[in-house]
């Protein structure tokens, strides 16, 4: 092995900050999956029966389907039959502020350095805590509602605004979708909502701060933000999962609307955790996340930092329905060790003069296996569609691989389609030239990989960027040589 | 302040330098010179530390320590600097950036405080001065794009914020037009001074009519094999190095 793979390996081999879990008494479903289990959700959540309704037929979906096999990851398969597909912190009773919520709740947060005392806070971001199935706490609740906005967790959505759930749920992801999306339509058990009405342009960030604690237990949450016309939110979403030896499932749904003229930011900065040095444990990440621009002049931009998981399936994409609408994806995602990822974005152009942007860097070290899989696709209607990707891979040391499946498929020949891709490593010569320079090779790593990614982090709100650029940082300490 | 003494190192088995000696003082300016392959460029690359070079013998002491056991951060730190011969790109990373991670890392090393925006900039412009540099490079990624005369100005700027008490210029001369090399050479005269030495490895004697040496050596097969003064180079230019081969080369066959 080379010296320049010895500091990779060290760099790599940074243990995870988020390891830790914390034993609370929980309310927990049954272990295993049958119809029986999302009644107990539903009856636990005191849903009304039309989203039961909805919940069995998307499990009677979810019967009938395949676990997807066309990902570049492979992993033992996974019993469903053993996990508990609900547990939630038990509170005496439902807090109705902030100073209600179990102070032991609170406090794990805190150590996850949120802080989700109003007043402590940094200005400018509300944030709903998600633990295990259940919201915990959201913030800033009241400065919203003063807007019209609605930042709440799903349940209470469900419950207070159940007209603009049962409108939107399911509406940019259908439970048929795929095998995870039908699951998690079927055992969902929380998640936020978020609602922006027309015009309004929302003055905080919006947060969701996604914990799983509990063992054997899969994260089933669901996401649903919809913008009014003429309306702008930024939404910022990040995770953390204890240390376990056993793989974790989490298999989210986040939908996204966006009505004319309206503009979402969505952000994420992913790190649950990604199994230990050898492969063992970590989460095993099957997301489905799709926004549609309903509206003409609409945009939808994705901005994703993924440093963790163990397997992840993800691909974030948008619907360009509506004329002069803009999609954009942009993409970090780091492996290390034992990671996989497969990971990237769909543009389907479907009205006329769309747009859709694509960066993507992808940054392997270990042994990791990294994939970049896109798809552009413009419909027959779409005049003047205009679609620029561009996939990069940095490969750190010589064990690791790095793919790009790019999918293009064009039915418009006014579609104008640019595809760009590089393969680079980090090198012996960069490394030496900043040791000559007197910069020692972590912070060298840092910096190069961070100059790799700039465009991407460039597209974070200011302080996300900052934490993201450590969290790259640490993801890779350890990994050069 | 710097003590070579019977240096000898190889490259994947392959004997490169087969002891060298060599002694630099303050204030003094020497100049490396010999044939390709002769291993000048190897003797540079072992002093900065280049990893994939094994030292099989010999000591090199600098500033009274063992430069071999420091890595090549701390011998940056120490006061070590090179100018590379092929000046690496970093794609995203600013020249200014990359300096400030640099400088403040010294001087951390140093025990002195790290420089403030205001006060790193300002040393920035001053420095900028010596080797002409245009402001607009220094916010584009380092190197990347660079003609190879604005990566050498690059190299002597860098040397300029670090001000190392060793520079080794490797080849600094190559690939520059006469302008550049009067502004590099501008550029390293001007940071002379009594309390700091710079070793020029060169292939050409054309460098050292800016950069003027107190002493000039040449290397041939891993050794200095002829040591003198400046007008050695001069002899050189004009004779080529076939006499010094056949001295080198009839010594070792009696």
């Amino acid at each position: 092995m080379s010296k320049d793979n010895q500091i990779l390996e060290e760099l790599t081999s940074k243990e995870y900050e988020h390891g830790w879990s914390v034993n609370y008494e929980a309310d927990e479903a049954p272990v295993g999956l049958t119809e029986d289990t999302i009644r107990w959700i539903s009856t636990k959540k005191e849903e009304p029966q039309w989203l039961l309704d909805w919940r069995l037929k998307a499990f009677k979906t979810w019967e009938a389907m395949y676990e997807p096999k066309w990902a570049n990851v492979h992993y033992p398969k996974i019993d469903l039959q053993s996990l508990k597909y609900y547990s939630a912190p038990k509170q005496a009773s439902k807090p109705k502020n902030l100073d209600e919520v179990d102070p032991e709740l609170l406090d794990i947060y805190k150590r996850l350095g949120i802080n989700l005392n109003e007043q402590k806070r940094l200005q400018g971001i509300a944030v709903d805590a998600v633990l295990d199935s259940v919201s915990v706490a959201t913030t800033f609740k009241g400065t919203l509602s003063k807007l019209g906005i609605v930042f709440c967790s799903f349940s209470e959505a469900v419950k207070e605004h159940p007209e603009l759930v049962k409108k939107y749920l399911g509406s940019v992801v259908p439970m048929t979708d795929n095998y995870y999306a039908a699951l998690n339509s079927a055992v969902f058990s929380d998640g936020s909502f978020c609602y922006i009405p027309k015009g309004v342009r929302c003055p905080m960030e919006l947060s969701t701060y996604f914990r799983i604690n509990a063992a054997n237990t899969g994260q089933f949450e669901r996401t649903l933000i919809v913008a009014e016309d003429e309306s702008y939110v930024s939404y910022l979403e990040g995770c953390t999962a204890p240390q376990r030896d056993e793989n974790q499932l989490h298999a989210a749904v986040v939908e996204i609307y966006a009505g004319a003229h309206a503009e979402v930011k969505y952000s994420t900065v992913q790190n649950w955790f990604p199994g230990d040095k050898e492969g063992k444990g970590g989460i095993y990440n099957f997301v489905t996340k799709r926004g549609i621009c309903a509206g003409d002049f609409s945009k939808i931009s994705w901005t994703q930092v993924e440093t963790g998981s163990a397997v992840t399936w993800k691909y974030p994409s948008c619907i360009l329905k509506g004329d002069n609408s803009i999609g954009e994806f942009y993409s970090v995602a780091v492996t290390n060790n034992y990671q996989q990822a497969d990971t990237g974005t769909k543009m389907i152009h479907i009205g006329k003069n769309t747009k859709s942007r694509i960066v993507s860097k992808g940054i392997s070290a270990g042994k990791s296996q990294n994939s970049y899989r896109g798809q552009v696709q413009v419909m027959k209607r779409a005049t003047n569609a205009r679609n620029f990707s561009q996939c990069d891979s940095l490969l750190m040391g010589d064990r690791c691989g790095a793919h790009t499946f790019p999918y293009i498929d064009i039915n418009n020949p006014t579609a104008k389609v640019e595809h760009e891709a590089t393969t680079s490593k980090i090198g012996e010569d960069q490394l030496f030239y900043c040791n000559q320079r007197g910069i020692a090779t972590e912070d060298a790593v840092a910096l190069i990989v961070n100059g790799y990614a700039k465009e991407v982090l460039n597209q974070l709100p200011m302080e996300f960027a900052v934490e993201a650029q450590k969290l790259l940082a640490l993801t890779l300490e350890g990994s050069v040589g | 302040m710097l003590t070579i003494k019977n240096l000898h190192a190889s490259i994947e088995g392959t004997p490169i330098l087969r002891g060298i000696n060599l002694e630099v003082k303050a204030g003094e300016i020497h100049a490396i010179m010999g044939p390709n392959g002769s291993g000048k460029s190897t003797l540079a690359s072992v002093l900065a530390g280049r990893e994939e070079y094994e030292i099989t013998a010999g000591e090199v002491s600098f500033k009274g320590k063992d430069l071999l056991e420091l890595s090549p951060e701390d011998r940056a730190r120490e006061g070590v600097f090179l100018a590379f011969q092929y000046p690496v790109e970093i794609p995203g990373v600013s020249s200014t950036n990359f300096l400030r991670t640099a400088v403040n890392q010294v001087r951390e090393y140093r025990g002195e405080e790290p420089l403030d925006a205001v006060k790193f900039l300002t040393l920035m412009k001053e420095k900028m001065k010596l080797v002409e540099m245009d402001q607009k490079l220094l916010s584009r990624s380092l190197n990347e794009g660079f003609s190879g005369g604005e990566k050498k100005r690059n190299e002597i700027f860098q040397m300029a914020m670090l001000a190392p008490t060793l520079s080794i210029l490797d080849e600094t001369d190559s690939g520059l037009d006469i302008d550049a090399l009067r502004i590099v050479s501008n550029g390293v005269n001007q940071l002379k001074s009594k309390d700091n030495a710079t070793i020029v490895v060169t292939h050409y004697q054309r460098l050292l009519d800016y950069i003027v040496p107190d002493f000039v050596h040449v290397l041939y097969k891993g050794q200095i094999v002829k040591s003198g003064t400046k007008e050695l180079a001069l002899e050189l230019e004009e004779k080529g190095y076939d006499w010094i081969k056949d001295e080198v080369d009839s010594n070792a066959t009696v």
